[in-house]
């Protein structure tokens, strides 16, 4: 989830641009429906004033040129305040898409790294709103049991991750040995306490808020830890998988923003307004031509291309390999009308480009509704941004709406098209079964291995 | 989850939370748009509005506690009765049992979620819910099905292709919800629907995975035998001509199941867990009337340190008595397979190492006090302490949740359906971690990984993959001095 980029298509109400009176009149419109419709019944006068009241004294985020640096302030205070936003907003563009690139140079491990660090301030900003929603600052231990149940899940997905791809380190180590046999069961224990936690942290006068509140931290770990593991295990099929669907979004946005700026007309939805049917096509074939052409020229070098693994000999992540059929430049023969217009027979491409034309039309038919869920959200919870922390763009959340579905959708992509079980899970799932189950196992492979002529069967080793 | 059983400790609940629940909201108005909640009547006239008019006449003359013991008794026997019924009908029935038990919960749980937030008017919202329900149902029910009858579905060629891309129907499936979803907000109801999805998610993942976990609970069993037997066939129909050179081993002949649909019970790791939880109810419930003195828990006046103690013991004892009877009989202990010979289920095998009697050494103290120095006991019943001390110490903490929860949206129960006690959440609700507990139990300390699922994950990798992982596991037996000369040719 590295999508740290300009977010010029997925605006919603983000950036100094949108007028704030929307935001007022959608308040006074909820509002009145909200408490219209309480009125036939007193009892939600403790919940519904709960709600309405939220709904008017949600305090507004302070506008976000609050965090630009005094630098850029100063060196833009000649400009209309319309164009000062929009070169703030290009200046962060380009400094997180260079940051975007030195961490690519770092290698995998700072990604991973970097996905965790998204994963965990995304949580934050999202628990953040929940908790301003509720008021439940001072509800009993309800922010260490957020974080906790934080930790559990991640405990939970880096254990099945590590065990997946450091099983021959792991094999070595006995600790270890102990924690991923157990993983599950230990995992599911530290669950149970924080479950056990939270029953017992219930307060009579505050039932309802500390179950809101446990809900909303369930919804926001689906939606973010989920993602942010499939992210890794894409990362870990190949940098490639990881880069091609992110920079297909980002350029779905920013695509999607300049053909909105020139040429948009047609509104593409209520729910954002800026929105238009131009930017949505014009980004659509945008995307799926840089997609192409990223996917070229990425499938070259074997550091994006070879699946991330473990060297116990060197203690490091290595991408070396030979890169399978999927990198491997064939001839495809063009079908008549392209034969016409091209004036060439057959054409020289990765099997990847097919591929990442699914994966760049997915970025840009599927991925907006992300942004417009997000943009729903924010709707209705009167909130402008997620939360303040990048100058000219929001939160981090603001960002990374777009990507929801992405990295979903990768993932099951890779498991259903490209590739079967993961072998280093079957091979550590092989290590953990009792001796003699391996050893019948043993047998039984290497007759079908014989069968098949894989195996010579006079090779002694 | 035929587990329908008299909630004995939840029924003395409901007076003292209504009489609470009472003064705490003067005003709880909810009852206009939901009939259900009957927040402000006594809990007598709700059971008694669905209880058969026969019941009503015959109880009439005893007084109106007394009436209500009785009416929850009768229907806790009738549970109980349908409950070995369903047994007696068999893996396929009790499946389904399953799926209706959690529509219903489902049903329930989002019919209070409507209730809460006066919902009913949403557009397209109830469609959208039952249709992610659907969704995930499906997702569930595919990977189970594409485990446990695997060779059936390579067979077919329409199952072979939806199993393969299994998981991207799925997940399109969902998208086409997710979408809908997001066209469907309406401006003045954001936060409603937002709610309403979020509440809706948040069910699917109590209800659904849990109910998922259990029905892995019913076909999953331990390695048997047959695991040979299993293999071949795998391999057998993969290469499709070329003969293995053996037999099946002879002890898989006439599947048992021809004879005998009427033993042919699913097994031990179904049953014993459900059942220690009814236990755990209904002895905690005794205790605490018998010797009731020191409250729990707040959130539940009615509980007490000694029926929760008492139920402890009883539950752990019951939980013994239970697993040494179940796992005499062998169409209790073996896993539920599918017979591609005679197409249907068998239920036979050789009992692996867990259920076969062993002689244990007692420890010294209680050699004195028992006069005995070893003691013959199934491996399965030390296992079946450690789910009974679950049942009975976190269990109930599934049941305080549900508590919680209807108290925090001031209903009295989750719905109506079963006359005396409730809905059928109200029935399942200190099952909630129990499925998942026994689940990740099997998995981590009775046996590992399915070896023949594993074996079919092998036949699906490239040549070069299977080749690295053989030679891995090749080395490993080695160092592990596993292989002789002659077995490694």
């Amino acid at each position: 989830m590295l999508e740290l980029r300009h977010r010029g298509g997925c605006p919603g109400p983000g950036g100094a641009v949108a007028p704030p009176p929307r935001e007022g009149e959608a308040a006074g419109g909820d509002h009145e429906t909200e408490s219209t419709s309480d009125k036939e019944t007193d009892i939600d006068d403790r919940y519904g004033d709960l709600d309405s009241r939220i709904d008017s004294d949600i305090p507004e985020i302070p506008p976000s040129s609050d965090r630009t640096p005094e630098i850029l302030k100063k060196a833009l205070s000649g400009l209309s305040s319309r164009w000062k936003n929009w070169w703030i907003r290009g200046i962060l563009t380009l400094t997180m898409i260079s940051v975007f690139f030195l961490i690519i140079y770092m290698g995998s491990f700072m990604l991973m790294l970097l996905v965790l660090g998204i994963q965990v301030k995304c949580f934050h900003e999202i628990i953040t709103i929940g908790y301003r929603v509720y008021r439940s600052y001072d509800l009993p231990w309800f922010r260490t049991l957020s974080w906790y149940f934080l930790l559990c899940v991640n405990y939970f997905f880096y254990g099945e991750t590590v065990a997946d791809y450091f099983a021959t380190f792991v094999q070595r180590e006995e600790q270890l040995q102990f924690l991923i046999r157990y993983h599950r069961f230990i995992s599911f224990a530290l669950y149970l306490a924080g479950f056990c936690m939270f029953v017992l942290s219930l307060v009579k006068k505050h039932y309802r808020l500390q179950f809101y509140m446990f809900a909303w931290t369930h919804v926001t770990l689906l939606i973010t830890v989920t993602q942010s593991h499939l992210v890794i295990q894409n990362l870990f099929e190949g940098m490639i998988w990881f880069l091609v669907p992110i920079s297909s979004v980002i350029c779905n946005d920013i695509t999607a923003y300049l053909f909105g700026f020139f040429f948009g007309r047609t509104p593409l939805i209520k729910l954002s307004p800026k929105k238009t049917w131009e930017g949505f096509i014009g980004g659509f074939f945008s995307t799926v031509v840089f997609g192409f052409i990223a996917a070229y020229m990425l499938s070259k070098y074997q550091y994006f291309v070879c699946p991330v693994e473990y060297r116990s000999d060197v203690n490091s992540f290595v991408t070396e390999c030979e890169p399978s059929e999927l990198f491997k430049l064939q001839s495809y023969s063009l079908p008549p009308f392209l034969k016409t217009v091209l004036r060439r027979e057959t054409v020289s491409l990765y099997p990847f480009q097919i591929h990442s034309i699914a994966l760049s039309t997915f970025a840009s038919l599927i991925g907006p509704f992300g942004g417009f869920f997000a943009s729903g959200f924010k709707r209705a919870f009167k909130i402008k941004d997620f939360a303040n922390t990048i100058p000219g763009h929001g939160g981090i959340m603001d960002r990374f709406d777009c990507q929801y579905l992405m990295a979903t959708f990768v993932h099951v992509y890779i498991t259903s098209f490209i590739r079967g079980p993961n072998p280093s899970k079957v091979l550590q799932q092989l290590l953990v079964l009792q001796p003699e189950q391996q050893l019948n196992i043993y047998k039984t492979l290497k007759t079908h291995l014989i069968e098949k002529g894989i195996l010579q069967p006079t090779l002694k080793v | 989850m035929t587990e329908l059983r008299q909630r004995a400790v939840r029924e003395p609940d409901a007076p003292p939370e209504d009489k609470e629940s009472e003064s705490e909201a003067k005003v709880d108005g909810e009852t206009a748009s939901d009939s259900e909640s009957r927040a402000e009547t006594a809990p007598l006239s709700a059971s008694a509005d669905d209880t058969p008019e026969v019941l009503n006449r015959a109880l009439s003359n005893l007084s109106s506690r007394w009436k209500n013991w009785w009416v929850r008794g009768i229907l806790t026997l009738a549970m109980i009765a349908f409950f070995f019924i369903i047994i007696y009908l068999g893996p396929m029935v009790l499946m389904i049992i399953v799926m209706c038990v959690q529509i219903k919960c489902f049903h329930e749980i989002i019919t209070i979620g409507y209730n809460v937030y006066h919902s009913y008017d949403l557009p397209w919202f109830r469609t959208l819910s039952w249709y992610f329900l659907l969704c995930v149902n499906y997702f569930f029910y595919g990977e189970t099905v594409t485990d446990y009858f695997f060779t059936l579905v390579q067979r077919e060629e329409p199952l072979r292709i939806l199993s393969k891309y299994h998981r991207f129907i799925s997940f399109t499936l969902y998208l086409i919800g997710f979408c809908m979803f997001v066209l469907s907000l309406v401006k003045k109801h954001y936060r409603l629907q937002f709610y309403m999805f979020g509440w809706t998610h948040v069910t699917l993942l109590i209800v659904v995975t849990q109910s998922h976990l259990v029905i892995h609970n019913l076909f999953e069993g331990m390695i048997c035998s047959n695991l040979y037997y299993h293999v071949h066939m795998l391999l057998y129909n993969n290469n499709n001509k070329k003969a293995f050179h053996r037999t099946p081993p002879p002890f898989i002949e006439e599947p048992f199941s021809k004879h005998l649909n009427v033993c042919c019970v699913p097994g031990t790791r179904f049953i014993v867990p459900i059942s220690c939880v009814i236990c755990n109810d209904i002895m905690a419930y005794m205790f605490g009337f018998f010797f009731g003195r020191t409250p729990l828990i707040k959130l539940s006046p009615k509980k007490t340190w000694e029926g929760f103690i008492g139920g402890f013991f009883a539950t752990v004892v019951f939980g013994l008595l239970l697993s040494y009877v179940m796992s005499g009989y062998r169409c209790f202990v073996c896993p539920v397979e599918y017979n591609n010979d005679t197409n249907s289920f068998t239920v036979d095998c050789e009992p692996s190492d867990l259920f076969r009697l062993q002689e244990y050494n007692i420890p010294e103290v209680i050699q004195s006090v028992i006069g005995v120095t070893t003691v013959w006991m199934y491996p399965f019943q030390i296992h079946s302490i450690a789910l009974s001390t679950f049942a009975s110490l976190i269990g109930p903490f599934g049941g305080f949740f549900a508590s919680g929860f209807k108290r925090a949206f001031k209903i009295k129960d989750f719905a109506n359906t079963i006359p005396g006690h409730g809905g059928i959440m109200d029935r399942f609700d200190c099952q909630y971690l129990m499925a998942t507990f026994v689940n990740v139990y099997i998995a981590s300390f009775i046996r590992g990984p399915n070896p023949s699922k594993l074996i079919q994950q092998f036949l699906t990798l490239r040549p070069d993959q299977q080749l690295h992982i053989f030679n891995t596991l090749r080395s490993h037996l080695a160092d592990k001095g596993m292989l002789t000369a002659a077995e490694d040719e």
